[in-house]
Parts: structure tokens; sequence; C-alpha cells
């Protein structure tokens, strides 16, 4: 039985644990030995501990020997993407200028996990400072998509979805400021969630874009995506945008909501001359699956859709070319090794040079660009008035409907290199996920189906801090159906 | 903003502190100024009377109790320097 741990899910787990039938040092073992199997042909580790984990694994055996459970999490393996800070782990954001960094404390659901006794494991691949969609833009290596390996699996939590998608994490913890969880848990097959901007602290989560990113769960099931939200959720004081607002407990909520008859909202602008979209297929026979159940499903309008990317293009890239202004070269990054010493700025641009990416830099300049004196009323203002229109688009369709149901992305995972000379095609590929974070609503993506051999995710939209029904929604359909069951060939 | 947007590389740079090849500038110019176009459209939208949204849910006031918390110690915080001695940060001399 052990040979397969790995698959299973965490609440399977959780129960042999707790009925004493396997250990966590067997499971961890378990997980360590599939991810020293697969990982040269993955690569969605940018690097892992093995004593250090199987060293937590022993301490959670510990406390289950004296009858002191810490919960569904306690002895489960975790992986982190390589944006989260763990005390005395690296953190790099696959970024060449934290390529030697090691964190000084845990970021708030770090600390959070290790209170749920969970096992952290490993350091997970993602777009540099989790800038794009593929996974290409990391610095340290190119994460392959478990069910074609020379398709991208997608970004920027690439590695946090290849991982769990191959069995070499039980769970894992993403991060998404304009889709980068949900695309990536849609192009590996598995379920990824985005929490309702300030529902998870982002108080050690390395910053791209401060008023857009969340940092999220992943897993192969519904139960385990809410178990993980539950252990992160809540306010944090060293955050201040963390809302003071009860964490209703998701998992009861999924067996609560069960059979109720939900009304769903498909947007229009999504749905309308989407023939050449390839995820469509899977998608609408998701939604007769609901109209099977007797949920209602009605056509809801969006109508500043076609405004989203480019808003989204001048917020991120303002906040994010200010929040890295702090990889200065010198207090905690790379330090570029010449630089003309007479000239007291050029150790910041040397170093920022060496140190950073292209689309890292091209999102700096564009940002500081939409910044500069005499362009931020033309662009920045502008972005944040178009999101305020974007933001109401949603408050009225969810007067009408509880959810919105639509694709997670235009077509399932693209060949590496596919869109590698053309930023803005890049960019337009997360036309369905960028809006939450724009309304800052919650996203789940479930595996509703294939198109070509790959997977493709069905996105629920809901309302704010209602994840409790996004999730419920969500273990309708996943438990109808077998796609939780099916994993990649490796 | 009418006019075709044009991106004078060289001060952006400046701004942002990275030091470009003149390959890069030529590159990262002509794609900015293209999603700058793609940008363009927003203004088809009269935004006249509309709030602007700097975050998703507005957050009034947030206080804490003013008590000293321990951070973390000097010698953790410039653990991560790329040179440093006797406690501090060392950087290049910049005063005569």
């Amino acid at each position: 039985m052990s040979a397969e741990l790995y698959y299973k899910s965490a609440s399977e787990l959780s129960g042999l644990l707790d009925r004493k039938e396997i250990s966590s040092v067997e499971l961890t073992q378990s997980v360590i030995d599939r991810t020293k199997a697969v990982d040269d042909l993955v690569q969605a580790f940018n690097s892992f501990d093995e004593e250090n984990a199987l060293a937590q694994a022993e301490e959670s055996d510990a406390r289950r020997k004296r009858g002191e459970s810490l919960g569904s999490l306690d002895g489960i393996p975790v992986g982190i993407k390589d944006v989260l800070a763990v005390k005395d782990q690296p953190l790099t954001c696959s970024s060449k200028i934290l390529a030697d960094f090691v964190s000084p404390y845990d970021a708030t659901c770090i600390q959070k996990l290790k209170r749920s006794g969970a096992v952290l494991w490993g350091r997970l691949n993602m777009d540099e400072f989790a800038m794009g969609s593929s996974t290409e833009n990391s610095a340290t290596k190119i994460t392959g998509n478990p069910w074609k390996l020379d398709c991208i699996p997608g970004g920027s939590s690439g590695g946090s979805a290849a991982a769990v998608s191959a069995g070499e994490a039980i769970v894992s913890l993403g991060s998404d400021t304009g889709g980068s969880i949900r695309q990536p848990a849609s192009h590996c097959g598995i379920v990824g969630l985005k929490p309702t901007y300030g529902r998870v602290s982002r108080y050690g989560l390395a910053a791209f874009a401060s008023s857009l990113d969340q940092v999220g769960p992943m897993g192969r099931t519904v139960w385990d995506t809410a178990a993980l939200l539950q252990s992160i959720s809540g306010h944090d004081p060293n955050d201040s945008t963390s809302y003071r607002i009860d964490v209703p407990d998701y998992v009861q909520a999924i067996e609560q909501l069960k059979g109720r008859k939900w009304t769903f909202g498909l947007p229009k602008e999504y749905f309308e001359n989407a023939e050449d979209t390839a995820s469509m297929g899977p998608v609408k026979e998701a939604i007769e699956f609901y109209k099977s159940l007797g949920c209602e499903i009605k056509e809801v309008s969006l109508p500043h859709t076609a405004y989203a990317v480019a808003t989204y293009y001048i917020v991120a890239t303002a906040e994010a070319s200010s929040n890295l202004a702090r990889y200065d070269g010198i207090r905690y990054t790379h330090r570029a090794e010449s630089f003309d010493a007479k000239d007291s700025v050029d150790i910041y641009r040397q170093s920022r040079a060496e140190g950073f990416g292209n689309e890292v830099k091209r999102r700096v300049l564009l940002g500081t660009y939409v910044l500069s004196s005499g362009y931020y009323d033309a662009y920045y203002l502008k972005a944040q008035k178009t999101r305020t229109l974007i933001r109401r688009d949603f408050e009225e369709a969810f007067r009408d409907v509880d959810a919105l149901l639509t694709p997670t992305a235009p077509s399932p995972a693209f060949k590496r290199g596919a869109h590698s000379g053309d930023p803005l095609s890049m960019y337009l590929s997360d036309i369905y996920t960028i809006s939450a974070n724009l309304a800052g609503i919650p996203g789940l993506s479930v595996p509703c189906g294939y198109v070509d051999g790959l997977p493709v995710g069905l996105q629920i939209l809901g309302k704010p801090f209602k994840e409790d029904e996004i999730l419920a929604m969500g273990n309708e359909f996943e438990s109808a159906h077998n796609f939780k069951n099916e994993h990649p060939s490796l | 903003m009418a006019e075709a947007p044009h991106i004078d590389i060289d001060k952006v740079a400046e701004l942002a502190r990275i030091a470009l090849t003149d390959e890069e500038k030529t590159k990262f110019s002509s794609q900015l100024e293209s999603i700058l176009g793609y940008i363009d459209k927003l203004n088809e939208l009269d935004t006249t009377n509309v709030e602007p949204t700097a975050h998703p849910h507005s957050v009034e006031n947030v206080w804490r109790e003013d008590r000293a918390t321990s951070e973390l110690p000097t010698s953790e915080a410039l653990k991560n320097a790329p040179k440093q001695r006797q406690n501090m940060f060392v950087v290049p001399k910049v005063v005569e």
C-alpha cells in the first residue's frame, strides 16, 4: 500500500494516520521517494530538505502517539511555493537576485500551517517573482506539465501545481495575483483556490502587487483544498489588509451545503464569440451537469470585461515597480561585483540588471513608466477607476446569482516557448482569471475534462468571503465525476 | 496619450535603477510601446465621476495595541547582507 500513499488524498491519509495504519514518516518518505523518482522529469522543486521533512514527520508521529493530533493536516506533506518565507529555508522567488536568501522568519500562513502540524515540504518553482503564466520565467529551471512534459504547467504557481499533480506533494500553497493558482491548477488537472482579497494574511509573502496578491491552497480534491484553506485563513495583525471576519468551517460547509439548488451566472462576454476557445467543450458539459442537479443557469453581463487585462497590467506593474524597489543590492540581495563606485546609484543599476530576468525588467520598467511624473493620472489613476467599474460589474451580477461559471483558461496548457517572443499574447491568456483579482472575489478551479489529453478546469467565481459556497459547488461536481482519481502517467 | 505612445527608455531605466544594454533598450521599448498601445483602449471609457479603487474591500483604520514586541535581532537581520561588518551593512563610499 505504501507505494501509492503519495497519490492518496489528505482526507484519506489523515484517517489512516489517526487509526495508526500508517505513520507520517512512512507517508513523508513515500512523497520523498516519489519526488526523487519523477522530479528529474517534472522539475517542480527549486530545492528540498529531506532530513528536515522527516524530522517534522517524526514530531507529528510523536504527537499522535501522545494523543495530541493537531487535526486533519497533522503529518501531511505540504509543498510550498518559493515565494513564502519559511524560517531558515531558502526563499528565491525563482530569481537570481534572491539566489542566496534564507528567510529569517515565518510567513503567517506558514506559522499557521506549523500549528496545524503539516510537514512543510520543499520550495516549488514559479515564474520569477510570480510574474508569468507558464513558469518559463523562472531563473532556476523549466517545470514540465506532468500530463505532457513538453507543455507548460501554467504559472506562476507552476511548481505547486505540477508537484501535486505528479504526487510529489499531497497539497501545496501557491499565490494568485492574476490567476497564478487557478490557471496552473487547471493546466495540471488539480483543484486550486484563490481566496477573497483579505481572507489570508500576506505577511511573509514576497510582494508582487499588494492590492491583488493572495496566498491560496492547491490539492487533488476539493476537500483537501478546503482543509488547507481552513488552516491558513484569518485576520493577522501583521497584515492590516487581512479582514476581520469570521472564518467558517469549510470542510463542514461542503457537507452542509450539499444538494443546494444554486443559481449560476454565465458572463455573456466570456461565452460569446468563444467558438475557437478550446476549453469550452468540457466547461459546457459541466454547466449541463449543474442544470441536471436542478440548479438555475442565467446569462449575466460583465460589461467592462474587455478592459480587464489593460487595467490589470497597469495596476500590477505599477505596484510591482514599487515593491521590487527593495531589491537594491545593499541589504539582502545579490550585489554586482563591478559597478562605478564614483556614481552612488550605479550599484543599484548593476545589481538589478544582473539579478532580474527579462519579464521582471519589462514589468518594472512598465510600472515605473505608468507611475512617472506626468503619466500617473493617464495610467494608474485611470486604471484604478476602471477597476471600480469592473468591481461594480461583479457586484451587479451577484445580485441575481450565487456564483459565476467560466473556463479557467481559454485553452489547455500550451507548448513551451509558444508565447516567448510576444509578452502581450501571454498576458491575454489570463483573460478569465484576472478580473477576480481586480474585484477581490474568490475563485476556484476544478478539473472538468480533457482536450487533446490535457486537463481543463472549470472556474467558479463567488461572492466576497463566500469560499465555503464555491467549495461546496466544486465538490458537487467533483463527487459526481472521477477526475480526482485520474493521474498523469509518468 | 492620444498620439502613439513613445517611451523614453533611458529615462525610465534610470528611474527604475536598472542598467540596460543597447539591445535590451531596443527590445523593451518596442515591447512596452506595443503593450501601451493595447492599454490605450482604456481611454474609450468615460471615468469622469468614478471613484478610484485602491483596495477591493475598503478597510477603515486598523489599530493595534501600542506595545513593544520582539523584532529580528541585528545578527539575524544582517544574515542575508551581501557585505557586512560590525553589525552594519557595508556600502561603497559615496561622500568624500
